[in-house]
C-alpha cells in the first residue's frame, strides 16, 4: 500500500480543491457523513449550509449564473437527493453549469429499499446534462473531473454524481486527471466557414435587419462580441428573458425584451424585419407565439453550440453550429455596414407610438418600484427574479445594463427561485448590490432561507411585490376564464417585516407611492443583513403588452390607455381564445 | 411517416440504454423495434432502432441521441444502402397430419425447425421484417402458440449491390 492512499471523501474534497470550487451550497446527512468530516478541516473552500437542498440548488444556479463559474451542491440520499431535483431540471432547462454530489446507500444496500435510498441517477436522468453512480473509488477523481468538464463546456448544464457511502470510505491513491477524454462529447466550437459566409451573404442583402439574441450570448461572454455586430450593422435587438443584459438596455439599439411579454415594437420588428438573426437563442414558444407565424417575411440565420436547438421549432434558413464568441468573431468582419436609416427610424416612431408605460397613482404600482431600482442602482445591480407577474415586470422595466446581471428562472419557471438564487449571487458578486424581487407567494416558497442569509450576513435586498394574489394565473383567469378566481387569493399572508426580523433580519413595509424611494433609501443603508422589503402593491393589475399563448402578433394587446381600452382588450382576448 | 433504421453505438455500460430509451418516452418518440447486443469493440454496444416519423422528428430525434454523453456514433441507414435481418421464433401447433406442410413452410422460408414435440413444432428463421411477417401469416391457419421476435438489426453495406 502506497502512502498516497487515502478515502473516497478526502479525494472529493482535494478533487473540489483542483477545480478551484470557492463555494459549497450544501446540507448533510446520514449518507455524506463521512464527506462532510472530510469537509470540516477545509480551509479553500467555503460550505454553505442551507435550509433546505432546494435552496442549495438555486443558490447553486444563481452563483454560476453571476459568475460564470460552476456551482456545486452537496446532499445526502433520498429526500436530501430527490429534493435538488426542481434545482436541476431548472439548471438543465436554463442551460446552468452545476455538479451537484448526492450521497447513497452503501453499494451493498442499493437496490434493497434501504433508509432514505432513492435511484437519483434514474430520477435525474432525463433533467441532467450527464449523470454518474461512482462504484468505484478508484474512478472517483476522473469522474469529477469529467463532471466539471461536462457541465463547463459545450451547452453548459447540470451533472449529478451519485457517491454510495461505503465508496466514499475506501481507500485509493489520489492522482486529479490533467484532462478527461470522452469520446462520445465533442462540443463544436468554431463554426462552419461555408454557414457562415452563406449568412455574411444574407445580411449584407438585408435592409431591415433583427438580432434575436439570448442567454447563450451570456453563457459564451460574448456581449461585446454582440455589440460591435449589432453597431457594425446598425441592426436593433431584441432580446429573450434569458438574454436581458447580453446588450446594453439603454442603448439606443436595444428594444428591450420581445415574447409574449415583450415590448410591442420588438414583437412587431421582429415580425417585419427581412433578416433575422438569432444568436444564442432557441426559438422558445413563450418568444415565437405561433411559430408557422413567427418572423414570416425573414430570412433566418441561427447561431447556436447545440445542433439540437436548431430547426426544432422554426425552420431556418442558415444554421451555424458553434460557440457564439467563436462565431461572432470570424462573422463581424466580414458583414457590411448596412444602410438601416429609414428601419430604425420606423422603429423609433413605434417605441414612441407603442412604449412600454404604466398608469401611476397613489397607490404603489410595481413597475414603479422596479423603475426606480433600476435608477437608485444606475443599472447595475445583480437583479434575481422570481416567476410571474414580478418577472415579467421586472424584465421590462429593469433595463439590464451588463451581461450576468439578469438572473431568473426562463425555462422550468421556477416559483421560489429568486430568493436563494440571489444568495447564491451575493456569495459570487462583491461589489455590486444585489436584489431579489418576488411575488408574496414565491416568496414563501424558499423563505427559510432568510437564516442562512442572515447566517452569512449577506446584504440582499429582498423586494416582496405584494398583492395578496398569485398574480400571473390571477391576471389570466381575469383575462381568459371570466374572472374566475379560482385560488389565487393569497389570504394569510404572514407579517414580512416581523419575520425578517425573526430571522434576525431587517424589515420595511409601505404601501404608498410616494414612500417608495424613501423606504428603498433606508434599506439600501443596511448592509450586514438581509432586509425585506415588503411593498403593497395596487392588487389587480396586469401584465402588458401581452401575446397570448399559441398567438401571433396579430393579436397583441398593448397596455390599455383608458377602462374602456381594457374592456376592449379582454374582448378581443376572449376571441383570440 | 417513413420508418427509419437507426443504428446507434453507445458506451456498454450501467445505464447506457436506459438513457436512450428514456429520450424517446421523455420526448414522445415512438420505438417499433428495438435490438441490442455488443458491437465489434467489447467496450461499445450497437443497439439498433426502428422509429417512425417525419423527417424533421427523426432529424431530430438524432440530434438529441448524438447529445448524450455515452452515445459515441448515430447513423440513420434509411437512406444508405444497408443490409438488414431479424430473427424470430416460431411455436406452431403441429400434428401428424400438419407436420410435413409446416416443414415445406419452413424450407420455403429457408428457415430451420429447433424443436419439435407430438403437438408442436418451433421454427427459427432470418430475414427481413417483410420475410417473417409473410411467415407468420403463412403459418397462422396452423395455430401459432406463441412468437419472439429480436427486432431488427442492420449494418450499412461496404458496396453497392447486393451479396
Amino acid at each position: 500500500m502506497s502512502t498516497n492512499e487515502m478515502t473516497g471523501a478526502e479525494i472529493f474534497v482535494k478533487s473540489l480543491i483542483e477545480e478551484n470550487v470557492e463555494y459549497i451550497f450544501g446540507y448533510p446527512g446520514g449518507a455524506v457523513i463521512g464527506v462532510y468530516d472530510a469537509m470540516h478541516d477545509m480551509s479553500h473552500i467555503k460550505h454553505i449550509l442551507t435550509r433546505h437542498e432546494q435552496g442549495a440548488v438555486h443558490a447553486a444556479e444563481g452563483y454560476a449564473k453571476a459568475t460564470g463559474k460552476v456551482g456545486v451542491v452537496v446532499v445526502t440520499s433520498g429526500p436530501g437527493a430527490t429534493n435538488t431535483v426542481t434545482g436541476i431540471a431548472d439548471a438543465h432547462m436554463d442551460s446552468v453549469p452545476l455538479v451537484v454530489f448526492t450521497g447513497q446507500v452503501s453499494t451493498n444496500l442499493i437496490g434493497n429499499d434501504a433508509f432514505q435510498e432513492a435511484d437519483i441517477i434514474g430520477i435525474t436522468r432525463s433533467i441532467t446534462k450527464h449523470n454518474f453512480l461512482v462504484k468505484d473509488v478508484k474512478q472517483l477523481a476522473w469522474t469529477i473531473k469529467a463532471a466539471f468538464h461536462i457541465a463547463s463546456t459545450g451547452r453548459p448544464g447540470p451533472v449529478v454524481v451519485d457517491m454510495p457511502k461505503d465508496v466514499m470510505a475506501s481507500k485509493a491513491a489520489f492522482l486529479y486527471p490533467k484532462e478527461v477524454k470522452l469520446r462520445g462529447y465533442h462540443p463544436f466550437y468554431f463554426g462552419h466557414m461555408g454557414q457562415i459566409n452563406k449568412a455574411v451573404e444574407i445580411i449584407n442583402a438585408s435592409r431591415k435587419p433583427v438580432l434575436y439574441v439570448g442567454g447563450g450570448v451570456i453563457n459564451s461572454n460574448a456581449s461585446a462580441e454582440l455589440y460591435n455586430l449589432a453597431k457594425k450593422l446598425n441592426a436593433p435587438v431584441a432580446m429573450t428573458l434569458m438574454g436581458l443584459g447580453a446588450y446594453p438596455g439603454d442603448d439606443k439599439l436595444s428594444m428591450g425584451m420581445l415574447g409574449m411579454h415583450g415590448t410591442w415594437y420588438s414583437n412587431i420588428a421582429v415580425d417585419q424585419c427581412d433578416c433575422l438573426i438569432a444568436i444564442g437563442s432557441r426559438f422558445d414558444d413563450r418568444v415565437t407565439g405561433n411559430p408557422a407565424m413567427f418572423s414570416p417575411n425573414s430570412k433566418k440565420i441561427h447561431i447556436d453550440i447545440d445542433p439540437s436547438a436548431i430547426s426544432k421549432n422554426v425552420k431556418v434558413d442558415v444554421p451555424i453550429v458553434g460557440d457564439v464568441r467563436h462565431v461572432l468573431e470570424r462573422l463581424t468582419p466580414l458583414v457590411n455596414t448596412l444602410d438601416t436609416k429609414e428601419w430604425l427610424e420606423q422603429i423609433e416612431d413605434w417605441k414612441a407610438e407603442h412604449p412600454l408605460r404604466y398608469e401611476n397613482g397613489s397607490e404603489i404600482r410595481a413597475q414603479f418600484v422596479i423603475e426606480k431600482i433600476y435608477e437608485m442602482t444606475n443599472g447595475n445591480a445583480v437583479i434575481t427574479t422570481d416567476v410571474g407577474q414580478n418577472q415579467m415586470w421586472a424584465a421590462q422595466f429593469y433595463k439590464f445594463l451588463n451581461p450576468r446581471s439578469n438572473i431568473t428562472s426562463g425555462g422550468l419557471g421556477t416559483m421560489g427561485f429568486s430568493f436563494p438564487a440571489a444568495m447564491g449571487a451575493a456569495f459570487g458578486v462583491k461589489d455590486r448590490p444585489v436584489f431579489s424581487i418576488n411575488g408574496d407567494g414565491g416568496i414563501q416558497m424558499n423563505i427559510q432561507e432568510m437564516a442562512t442569509a442572515v447566517s452569512n450576513k449577506l446584504p440582499l435586498k429582498i423586494v416582496i411585490l405584494n398583492n395578496g394574489y398569485l398574480g400571473m394565473v390571477r391576471q389570466w383567469q381575469d383575462l381568459f376564464y371570466k374572472k374566475r378566481y379560482s385560488h389565487v387569493t393569497l389570504g394569510n399572508n404572514p407579517d414580512f417585516v416581523k419575520l425578517a426580523e425573526a430571522f434576525g433580519g431587517a424589515g420595511f413595509i409601505t404601501d404608498k407611492t410616494e414612500e417608495v424611494v424613501p423606504t428603498l433609501k433606508e434599506a439600501m443603508k443596511i448592509n450586514d443583513r438581509p432586509v425585506i422589503i415588503d411593498f403593497r402593491t395596487i392588487k389587480e393589475d396586469n401584465v402588458f403588452p401581452m401575446i397570448p399563448g399559441g398567438g401571433t402578433v396579430a393579436q397583441i394587446i398593448d397596455y390599455p390607455k383608458s377602462v374602456k381600452e381594457l374592456q376592449m382588450a379582454k374582448v378581443h382576448s376572449e376571441a383570440v381564445k | 411517416m417513413k420508418k427509419h433504421t437507426i443504428s446507434i453505438l453507445v458506451e456498454n455500460k450501467f445505464g447506457a440504454l436506459n438513457r436512450i430509451v428514456g429520450l424517446f418516452s421523455a420526448r414522445g418518440y415512438n420505438i417499433d423495434s428495438i435490438s441490442v447486443g455488443t458491437s465489434e469493440d467489447d467496450s461499445v454496444a450497437r443497439v439498433t432502432i426502428v422509429s417512425k416519423g417525419d423527417d424533421d422528428v427523426i432529424e431530430q430525434i438524432i440530434k438529441q441521441l448524438n447529445k448524450l454523453i455515452d452515445v459515441t456514433k448515430v447513423v440513420d441507414l434509411t437512406y444508405d444502402n444497408y443490409v438488414e435481418r431479424e430473427l424470430v421464433l416460431i411455436k406452431v401447433a403441429a400434428n401428424r397430419n400438419s407436420r410435413s406442410e409446416l416443414m415445406q413452410i419452413s424450407e420455403i422460408f429457408r428457415s430451420k425447425i429447433i424443436d419439435i414435440s407430438p403437438r408442436s413444432i418451433t421454427i427459427e428463421a432470418t430475414g427481413s421484417e417483410q420475410k417473417v411477417d409473410a411467415m407468420i401469416k403463412m403459418l397462422d391457419p396452423f395455430g401459432i402458440k406463441e412468437i419472439a421476435r429480436t427486432g431488427r438489426v442492420a449494418l450499412k453495406r461496404e458496396f453497392e449491390g447486393t451479396v
